[in-house]
């Protein structure tokens, strides 16, 4: 603030010391090679590179401590440009700090501010300006270009419609039908209550229509993963228990948090976590949640047996599967 | 005059005749700019530029940015005649069968860390000193605005070889954008072209990726070294320099040298990163496919707070009228960094109303001297360092044995308290520094030579400070605080009432400091040692 609080003069810069190479022309002619040895170490980088990328097989590996088993072409031709890069690099720093003048000059700021003559002209010709055009004269010739400039944006934004199609109800649907076998992925093979024991867990997918082909989207929606435990372990309503079979629960494999596959079962704590964001579901107790931030249980899939005693679904998801979204009504 | 100088001569009247470049090139070779080492961080995050396009030009000949399913048929042998996008294919290409492409992808992945570390590290260093005020204001919202397109980039850029992990940070990402109210499920599908993941989202990304906002880089960057060229760069303050002038060594011949040669030591690093450490080993994390997931998986390190804060964030939603809001996504994933990126924009505006100074400043500020400032930036440091260790809790719970309980807990309760803190010991800390700075100008730097005096009385010999170094430690301002102004002379209330308040308010923390040494007491001083 005020200059009285300031209680040392500026003693101005300090003198300027001489180097040992600004004076002593030995110390300089040794600085001098120096830079031309750093300068060599990159020209020997840059012939490691061409060395090894030409003569070095690409399948020969080295040990090296450290770095353990290594890909000796990709190690040659990595260092060799490092090297070729690095040194050059260097050589010019020392170059400069060692031989270049290192006596400090003083340059001079100027305010940034225009005079206020000319920042006076400048409004002066700037409302000029829009005085001849007439802007505030018309106002609708004004108010028409406003409009009609708002308007012009509007296709560039319409054009973007086609990039995608409507949401519409697709991200309440599955794959999976009343009767629709569950088949193993990968495999799949249909799957019977027997084929797992207490304990396992698999993943499986709706069995595909003759000629029909799964898409990444379709895995995306109808993953569902299939645990067998004890049925006394269940602590479920009477209804969903119903959806179990002689101890098999299937869940959607989709996190209701944010889409990723809920993938690590611990089978002593029968809990299924999800390894994006920790989100833990207890798979006794209908995925409810009981840690991270997912806030809803895991879409639980009603399954049964058919005639030949092959699982399949007893109803449709009775939610949508997966994340959440601004149309989803619970 | 040698043949050489007559050929240098004859180019430079050549290229000058048509363009008149001279008078502007004769001064600006002169140019002088400080020295100090901090300086060389934005350096290293524009040199890093450079080498992310040209490692990415390089990536971009054989990368087939295409979603279409192929059979694998090179020479990686685990993931033979697997199927996969043609995306995925072609980064394992480069990596395994072309020379130098898996040299060049590690090069290009470990320059985006860099690229993000170095403007993080080069935005800390202009917040501590202060280099954003008046007049460079302009340049630090360019420079959030770098900060957050780099963290875009970066996303895009390992979205796009199409493994595992890339698939599953699509589908967070898509998540984010489903979760917005009312338009979300919209934008989700016309970015997507339908369901996630669809089949168009790559070839849009990579059009982004390598045109859209390198395009935009470019620019910004191009605006953001031209301000620093023409407002000239700030310095430390020390004896003779001063607000107005400015202390260093001239472009030509050593800056050249030196810029130059950091360049090259910056990309020589670089590569040999490239050439040692793996990174993002996309073969080892097969093709994306929703259904799977592999364990610990992790963003990148810029994203790694973000992803924190989701993990960490309470289980909410709110689901009234058949409609559906995620707090526990919205506000973690874009309230939050939103407040953040705000608050960080507008804080040069907001401390200037503060101080209530609307002057130049050349001269760099000590963090110490600035207490209030740097325990805000610690305070908003920690925050972000708390998030960022949640974002990896899965690894730290793995490698230190702990549960991913205990790091949740941590980080939720953490996040709230550990941040003031952070502020209130920070201050305490620089406000003892400056009283450690104080006692250095009065009474010198300790020896540690212990004396006996003929009376018996030992006392420990205190060395007096250069002239320069009691300089440097004295130069700086010490605000005062706004006087409030409740009512004018005539007895008329202060319009502003309650913005008057609390500027008064804010003002009278900023100025607390420990006195610095005044003239009268240190010509006391000297005249007592004589």
């Amino acid at each position: 603030m005020s200059k009285e609080l300031e209680p040392l003069a500026d003693p101005g810069l300090p003198e300027h010391i001489h180097r040992k190479a600004d004076i002593d022309p030995i110390a300089a002619k040794r600085a001098e090679r120096q830079v031309a040895v750093l300068f060599s170490l990159s020209a020997f980088g840059t012939l490691l590179f061409i060395y090894s990328f030409f003569f070095i097989k690409e399948d020969v590996f080295i040990f090296l401590p450290i770095l353990g088993n290594t890909n000796a072409h990709q190690l040659g031709i990595g260092i060799g440009m490092a090297f070729g890069l690095f040194f050059i690099g260097i050589g010019a720093v020392h170059w400069a700090k060692t031989l270049m003048p290192d006596q400090e000059v003083i340059a001079y700021r100027h305010e940034l501010k225009s005079e206020p003559q000319d920042r006076a002209e400048f409004v002066k010709a700037a409302k000029e300006g829009a005085e001849l055009a007439g802007l505030g004269r018309r106002p609708l010739i004004k108010r028409t270009l406003i409009g009609a400039a708002a308007l012009a944006g509007l296709p560039g934004v319409l054009m973007l419609r086609d990039l995608g199609p409507l949401p519409g109800k697709e991200l309440e649907k599955t794959n999976w039908k009343s009767g629709t076998r569950l088949v193993t992925d990968p495999g799949g093979r249909p799957i019977k209550a027997s084929d797992l024991e207490v304990g396992a867990v698999a993943q499986v997918l709706p069995e595909l229509l003759p000629g029909q082909k799964r898409t990444l989207e379709d895995i995306g929606k109808d993953a569902v993963l299939l645990i067998r435990l004890r049925p006394a372990e269940f602590q479920l309503t009477a209804e969903r228990l119903s959806w179990t079979h002689e101890g098999i629960i299937a869940f959607s494999k989709i996190c209701s948090h944010m889409g990723c596959a809920v993938a690590l079962y611990e089978q002593t704590t029968k809990h299924l976590l999800c390894p994006c964001h920790q989100s833990t579901f207890d798979v006794t107790r209908a995925a409810k949640v009981i840690f991270g931030p997912s806030a809803r249980p895991l879409p639980q899939l009603a399954i049964t047996v058919d005639a030949d005693g092959n699982l399949v679904a007893k109803q449709p998801f009775t939610e949508a599967v997966g994340p959440s979204f601004w149309e989803r009504s619970s | 005059m040698s043949a050489r100088e007559r050929v240098a001569g004859t180019v430079a009247n050549y290229v000058d005749e048509r363009t008149g470049a001279a008078a502007y090139l004769k001064k600006n070779l002169q140019k002088v700019f400080p020295d100090h080492w901090s300086f060389m961080l934005g350096e290293i995050a524009l040199y890093s530029f450079v080498i992310l396009l040209l490692s990415g030009t390089f990536l971009t000949f054989w990368f087939d940015p295409s979603m279409r399913t192929v059979v694998y048929e090179g020479s990686y042998q685990p993931l033979k005649e697997v199927e996969m996008s043609a995306a995925y294919a072609s980064a394992l290409h480069i990596s395994f069968d072309v020379r130098g492409g898996l040299l060049m992808r590690q090069i290009h992945h470990w320059a985006a860390l860099i690229f993000m570390a170095a403007i993080v590290v080069h935005l800390l260093r202009v917040f501590f000193t202060g280099a954003f005020r008046k007049p460079r204001e302009f340049n630090w919202i360019l420079g959030i605005g770098l900060l957050t397109l780099g963290i875009v980039e970066g996303f895009l850029g390992y979205s796009l070889p199409d493994d595992l992990l890339s698939g599953t940070g699509l589908r967070i990402a898509q998540a984010i954008i489903q979760a917005l109210p009312v338009v979300g499920t919209y934008i989700s599908f016309f970015a997507f072209g339908g369901a996630f993941p669809g089949e168009v989202f790559i070839p849009r990304i990579y059009t982004v990726h390598i045109l859209l906002l390198p395009g935009i880089f470019l620019a910004l960057i191009t605006v953001h070294l031209m301000l620093v060229w023409y407002q000239k760069h700030t310095q430390y303050p020390g004896p003779g320099r001063t607000e107005k002038n400015v202390v260093g060594y001239p472009l030509m011949p050593v800056y050249m040298a030196k810029a130059g040669g950091f360049f090259f030591i910056v990309f020589g690093v670089t590569a040999f990163l490239g050439a040692v450490a793996s990174i993002n080993p996309i073969w080892l994390y097969g093709p994306y496919t929703p259904g799977q997931i592999s364990a610990g998986s992790q963003p990148d390190w810029y994203m790694g707070w973000l992803d924190g804060l989701v993990r960490m964030a309470p289980p909410i939603e709110t689901h009234a009228f058949g409609h559906t809001i995620s707090w526990n996504i919205l506000i973690p994933g874009l309230i939050i960094p939103g407040i953040l990126f705000t608050g960080m924009a507008l804080y040069p505006f907001i401390e200037s109303w503060i101080t209530g100074d609307k002057r130049e400043h050349h001269l760099l500020d000590r963090p110490r001297n600035v207490p209030n400032r740097t325990a805000l930036g610690v305070m908003a440091l920690t925050f972000t360092l708390i998030a960022l260790i949640n974002g990896g809790n899965d690894i730290i719970a793995t490698h230190f044995s702990l549960t991913i309980n205990q790091i949740m807990w941590f980080s939720r309760i953490g996040i709230i308290v550990l941040p003031p803190l952070a502020f209130v010991i920070t201050k305490r800390i620089c406000l003892s520094l400056q009283r450690a700075d104080r006692e250095l100008v009065l009474h010198g730097k300790e020896t540690g030579r212990l004396v006996m005096l003929p009376s018996g009385e030992f006392i420990e010999i205190h060395e007096e400070l250069s002239e320069a170094k009691k300089y440097a430690l004295t130069q700086h301002e010490q605000p005062k605080a706004i006087e409030l102004v409740t009512e004018d002379a005539q007895g008329v209330l202060n319009p502003k009432g309650i913005r008057a308040k609390l500027q008064a308010r804010f003002s009278a923390a900023n100025a607390e400091n420990i006195a610095k040494p005044t003239a009268a007491e240190v010509k006391e001083l000297e005249a007592g040692h004589h």
